[in-house]
Parts: structure tokens; sequence; C-alpha cells
């Protein structure tokens, strides 16, 4: 049975007050799918109780309904491209530049299931160069759920079918029964952590490069842009961000100027401030 | 199986012919060198999947041709002997249309 608008509004309060995600009217179903698989898996007869207890005292329900709502699909080497700008046109400009101090600081935000930091270090196994320097890949997400599952690395049959190419599979990944999971070498690559992207950043050494894919979607555009400032001020001033390849820092953040590949949404900060969107209606 | 990825592939563009077994999937590979893709099943009568594309690999004709093993041998020591074999990439069954798409994409016949 479907959610009443008054349901809706209960959760749509509390994810954009705990996560600053937006779920705009007519995602409805989105709430629907997400909450009633934790119903069950809280012995809780329907969507509709499991809404109703969220309105007591703020308790361990309020951060499970957050992640359910929080946690997105992912696959590993998502729209292939990036990674491939990585490689060929990120990397080398970075190695060139930090070739002194043979360190380089990767961040990837809302890592979600870990596809994402686990396919950015296999792209840097792809360079030979690297294997000599210091490389830190630090994966954050709001849901400790999902920080656990990236951690361990198992993934399902369909997960690494997905996206992954098979030379990957059988180069990185150990068949654990009916899973599949990567190696040791991979996994000691990245460090998960706890990060909710609307609170001021931790401290953290200035990434190099900043993953963000497909997040800021999520947010509205005061959040969008508080976000986007804020990952200016920590990352490295010659470093570079991922965004999704439909998102833009246009009329966001006004430093951030986008560099020309067409279906990668690369950034990095230019010297001057960057002119905002104009329409004609 | 076979007409569903042959469905699957007609809705992203491709011109799509079936062959039954390895035999007639070689042959009809000879007779058409232009093919792009190969989806090949491991287990076929007559000339399995690997022998098909250990064949197919022997022909200088076909070294654009991308060979893709769609089977139900999920063991990592088969598909390592498939990729050794020639193939471009291995499927493991059941996948979804989502996974054929992906795998274009790496295989560059997609965007």
């Amino acid at each position: 049975m479907a959610i009443t608008q008054a349901e809706f509004d209960i959760v749509r309060t509390l994810i954009r007050g705990e996560a600053g995600i937006v779920l705009e009217q007519g995602k409805e179903y989105l709430v629907e799918a997400r909450l009633s698989p934790l119903a069950r898996r809280e012995g809780i007869a329907s969507t509709s109780d499991l809404i109703a207890q969220l309105g007591r005292l703020k308790g361990p329900l309020h951060t499970k309904v957050v992640e359910a709502m929080t946690t997105n699909e992912t696959i590993f080497f998502r729209d292939v491209e990036p990674f491939e700008v990585l490689r060929k046109e990120i990397l080398p400009k970075l190695i060139e530049a930090r070739r002194t101090s043979r360190r380089l600081q990767i961040w990837c935000g809302a890592s979600s299931t870990g596809q994402e930091p686990y396919s950015i270090a296999m792209t840097l196994l792809d360079i030979p160069e690297l294997a000599s320097w210091k490389v830190d890949i630090l994966a954050t997400d709001i849901s400790t759920d999902v920080l656990a599952r990236a951690r361990g690395g198992l993934y399902s049959q369909l997960e690494v079918n997905r996206g992954l190419p098979a030379t990957h599979l059988v180069k990185y990944f150990e068949k654990k029964g009916l899973e599949w999971q990567i190696n040791d070498k991979i996994r000691s690559m990245v460090r998960f952590e706890f990060l909710n992207l609307m609170k001021p950043l931790p401290s953290m050494t200035a990434p190099d490069i900043v993953f963000l894919r497909n997040v800021l979607i999520y947010f509205d555009t005061a959040d969008k842009s508080a976000i986007l400032t804020r990952i200016r001020g920590v990352m490295r001033q010659d470093g570079y961000l991922f965004l999704g390849a439909a998102e833009t820092t246009r009329s966001l953040d006004d430093r951030f100027e986008r560099l020309p590949f067409s279906k990668t949404g690369c950034y990095r900060i230019g010297s001057e401030p960057q002119p905002a969107l104009r329409a004609l209606a | 199986m076979r007409l569903m990825l042959s469905r699957m592939l007609q809705e992203l563009g491709f011109e799509v012919s079936q062959a039954g077994h390895g035999r007639e999937a070689l042959t009809h590979l000879q007779s058409h060198e232009d093919t792009d893709l190969a989806l090949v099943d491991w287990n076929m009568p007559e000339m399995n999947g690997l022998e098909l594309v250990e064949a197919v690999r022997q022909d200088a004709r076909f070294t654009n041709l991308r060979m893709m093993m769609v089977t139900t041998e999920t063991e990592m020591s088969q598909m390592a002997r498939a990729l050794g074999a020639g193939a471009n990439e291995y499927v493991m069954k059941p996948f979804t249309r989502d996974v054929i798409a992906d795998k274009l994409r790496i295989l560059g016949l997609t965007e």
C-alpha cells in the first residue's frame, strides 16, 4: 500500500535534516521501495508502522532510515570514460607535478558499497610508476552499513558482472563461495570512513583528486554550493574534482572550471572566477 | 537465451545472426568477416565455446572481432582460460540487460 503524503513528509523532513538530501514530491515510491525491506528486517508490520515510530525520540531506527534512503546503486567503473580520463590525462599530469614528494591523496565522497574507490585503486595499479609512490584513497559515506560492506570487499555475481572488465575480475578478485572478494592488495589501498557532506569537513590530508560523482544531484542549490566551497577549501589548489557528467559547478561555485572532456565532469580550480550561467526564457 | 540476447542486441542497434553451435558459428564468421561481436556460450554441441574462441583467434581475418563468453561457468580458472584463449569479455549467467550494455561499453562498441 502506498504511503500517505503525511508519512512522506515525515521521511523527507528527517532525510533533509540529517543528510541534507532533498526528496522531491513524487518520490513516494522510493520511500516505499527502500523502507519496506527495512520494516521487514526490523520485524515491523508495514512501512506505515515504521514511519509512525519515527515520531518518537531519535534512536537507531532513525539512523537506519537515513541509511536506507541514502544508499545508492553503484557499479564498478561507472560510465567508463572518467576512469580513462583519470588514467590517461589526470594521473600523468599529477605524476609530473608530484615527482618530488611522490605522494598522491585521493578522496572519494559518497562511496557507497565501494565500487568507485576500488575502481580508482585498480586504475592506479595500471600505472607501473605509481607502484613506488605513497598513494592513499580515502572513501567516505554517511551510511555505516555500506561502509562495513565496502571494507569487506565482497560482491555478488551480479555486482561483479556489471562494469568490471573480466581481466580485472581475474586479476584482483577471489571467489568465495557464491561471492567474489576484492584482494587484500586493493583493499589495503582504500580507507573507508564515515563522513556527512552536510557537516564541516574533518581534517584530512589535502586531496589531489576528489571523486564526488552523481552525489550533488540529491542536494538543493544552497547545499550544493556549500559542499563545493568546502571541497575547494580542502583540496590541493592544483588538484582535480570529478563530478557526474550531467552535474555542474556553474552558478554554484564560480572558481571551478570544467576541463574539456565531453562525457566526464572534471574540474580544476581556475585563476579567475567563472561567469554564472546565463539564459533567455 | 539466444533469442533474448538477440533481442537485446537488436534494441541496441546491432544486426544479429544466430548459430546453434560452435562449428556453425565458425562457418558463419568465415563468410561474414565484418562481424563486430560474437557472443559465445561455453557449452555448445559439436564445437564448444572455448574451441570456437581458439579457432577464431588463429585466423588473422578476425583480429578486430570482439568475443564475449556468456556462460553458466563461473569458476575463476575457466574465466582465465577463456581470456587466455582470446575472449575479450566474460559474462556469467544469470545477467541483466544492464550487464550486457556495460560490457559492450567496455568493448568500445557502444557509448
